[in-house]
């Protein structure tokens, strides 16, 4: 071999534990995501043209052109982003992640999440909530109507609020929500109500019209996945320190785009190895089943590749009345993740499985030897555009991701 | 030759790891026998292309 593939992993896996993620302000997309432009939307996974979306990322694209003023129509949207003005590029490549469609446009608020450790940034936008959402496709009235009221009001009262109680340790954050029964992907109720007692004292603070402050609250109260938004960029942050390290297989990003599943290795630059997405076995809202159903789509996977999500999953044993099988699967399904992993998480700890370390750092080598996929929780959208979430379930990647990126791993560093 | 030990086994209750195949040690459980089933698989599925590869890696 060309390089020592244990330091290299050594390495990778140290700058990963010693992340400490914060949440130091909120922005606009606009302002404060590198490289963003007027005309670029991102979105989630690896890059996909307007042609190759699928039916929810299709719908957010339209609702993010509708939001912004650029089209007053499906029609009109759909013209426009298929006229070539528009640009479109993952989230990924601007140090963002978004939640199932993960579109973002301009004039959206975004979370700005800083590693203290390492002084890079993660962004992403607020969370709306579930059912009929932008990022599950739909586009409505009520969609445009909230979104736009997150960023009028929900948006500059949390800054505020946020500027009054000063930065917050995400990494205390998490634990103590993985403590608490949540595994940062698909529950995160008891993350929400950790996130609402830092910020509810400073809220009371301001001086601001009680029935904003009222309503702001309200959100937050009816939104359990409203941390999912904290949880995606603290990760996202903390793994984009251990890419690029020469010599390493460590899984640094997985993504989906609706259309084909990514992954990206430390050793291999920023090269994205895919296949297609996959089809989630859920549970499904009642009125629909797997025939309605979009496949795998969404950067929250970033959560299991640092090490949380459905990699957590023994210390969530509620998830499964939203996601499926049973308390006794969720235990499995971690216990079956240190098998692909190089440690165990000094932070994130199980109480069920004596406060054992989340099984983190994917190793493609290990992945491929062992042939167990990452295991992944994840939201349901509807195949066509409009619609919104239809269930929860459990996805697992395609195979032949991991196979190609072993295959570019050995070829580039064995002699 | 010591014949001895291997004899011994014979006369002993049989304590048995199954590796692979779940039916042979379904099969002995069927008889009341004491069985652990090691949960194995060959590397890469024993797909051959990735075996090649995992041994490039020294693996």
């Amino acid at each position: 071999m060309r390089v020592n593939i244990e330091e290299a992993n050594n390495r990778a896996v140290s700058i990963i534990l010693q992340a400490k993620p914060a949440l130091t302000g909120i922005s606009t997309a606009g302002e404060a995501v590198p490289g963003m432009r007027k005309n670029l939307i991102l979105h989630s996974g690896p890059p996909v043209a307007w042609e190759n979306m699928c039916g929810p990322m299709r719908g957010a694209v339209i609702g993010g052109l509708i939001y912004e003023g650029e089209a007053a129509s499906q029609a009109e949207a759909e013209d426009l982003a298929g006229s070539g003005d528009i640009e479109f590029e993952p989230c990924h490549h601007h140090g963002t992640v978004g939640p199932m469609a993960g579109v973002v446009t301009w004039s959206m608020p975004v979370w700005i999440i800083e590693n203290k450790r390492f002084k890079n940034r993660a962004y992403s936008t607020l969370n709306e909530g579930l059912g009929k959402v932008l990022r599950y496709g739909a586009f409505s009235e009520e969609v445009i109507s909230r979104l736009k009221w997150m960023a009028e009001e929900l948006a500059p009262i949390l800054k505020k609020a946020l500027d009054r109680h000063g930065e917050l340790d995400m990494k205390s954050l998490i634990s103590q929500a993985l403590q608490m029964g949540d595994e940062g992907h698909n529950r995160n109720r008891a993350g929400t109500s950790l996130f609402i007692r830092e910020i509810a004292p400073h809220l009371a603070g301001l001086n601001e019209d009680r029935q904003k402050l009222r309503r702001v609250l309200e959100f937050l109260h009816s939104n359990d996945h409203f941390f999912l938004n904290l949880t995606m960029p603290s990760c996202k942050c903390t793994m984009d320190p251990a890419a690029n390290i020469e010599g390493s297989s460590v899984i640094v990003a997985m993504a989906r785009n609706g259309t084909e599943f990514g992954i990206r290795v430390s050793g291999l630059g920023d090269r994205w190895f895919t296949g297609p997405a996959g089809v989630v076995d859920g549970l499904y809202l009642p009125g629909f089943n797997g025939d309605d159903a979009s496949p795998d789509i969404g950067d929250s996977v970033i959560t299991e590749t640092a090490g949380i999500g459905g990699f957590a999953m023994a210390g969530a044993p509620a998830i499964v009345k939203f996601v499926g099988g049973s308390a006794g699967d969720a235990v499995s399904f971690t216990q079956q993740m240190y098998e692909i992993t190089l440690t165990e998480n000094d932070s994130y700890q199980i109480p069920a499985l004596d406060f054992r370390g989340t099984p983190t750092a994917i190793d493609l080598i290990k992945v491929v030897e062992t042939s167990i996929l990452p295991v992944i929780n994840t939201g349901i959208a509807h195949r066509e555009p409009g619609v919104g979430m239809i269930g929860a379930g459990l996805v697992k990647p395609p195979e032949n991701c991991f196979h190609d990126a072993l295959e570019a791993f050995v070829n580039r560093y064995s002699e | 030759m010591d014949t001895r030990k291997i004899t011994a086994l014979f006369t002993q209750d049989l304590r048995i790891i199954n590796m692979g195949l779940v039916a042979f040690a379904d099969n002995l459980k069927g008889q009341d026998v004491e069985v652990v089933q090691m949960e194995w698989r060959p590397p890469a599925g024993g797909n051959e292309r990735l075996i090649a590869l995992l041994e490039r890696l020294g693996r």
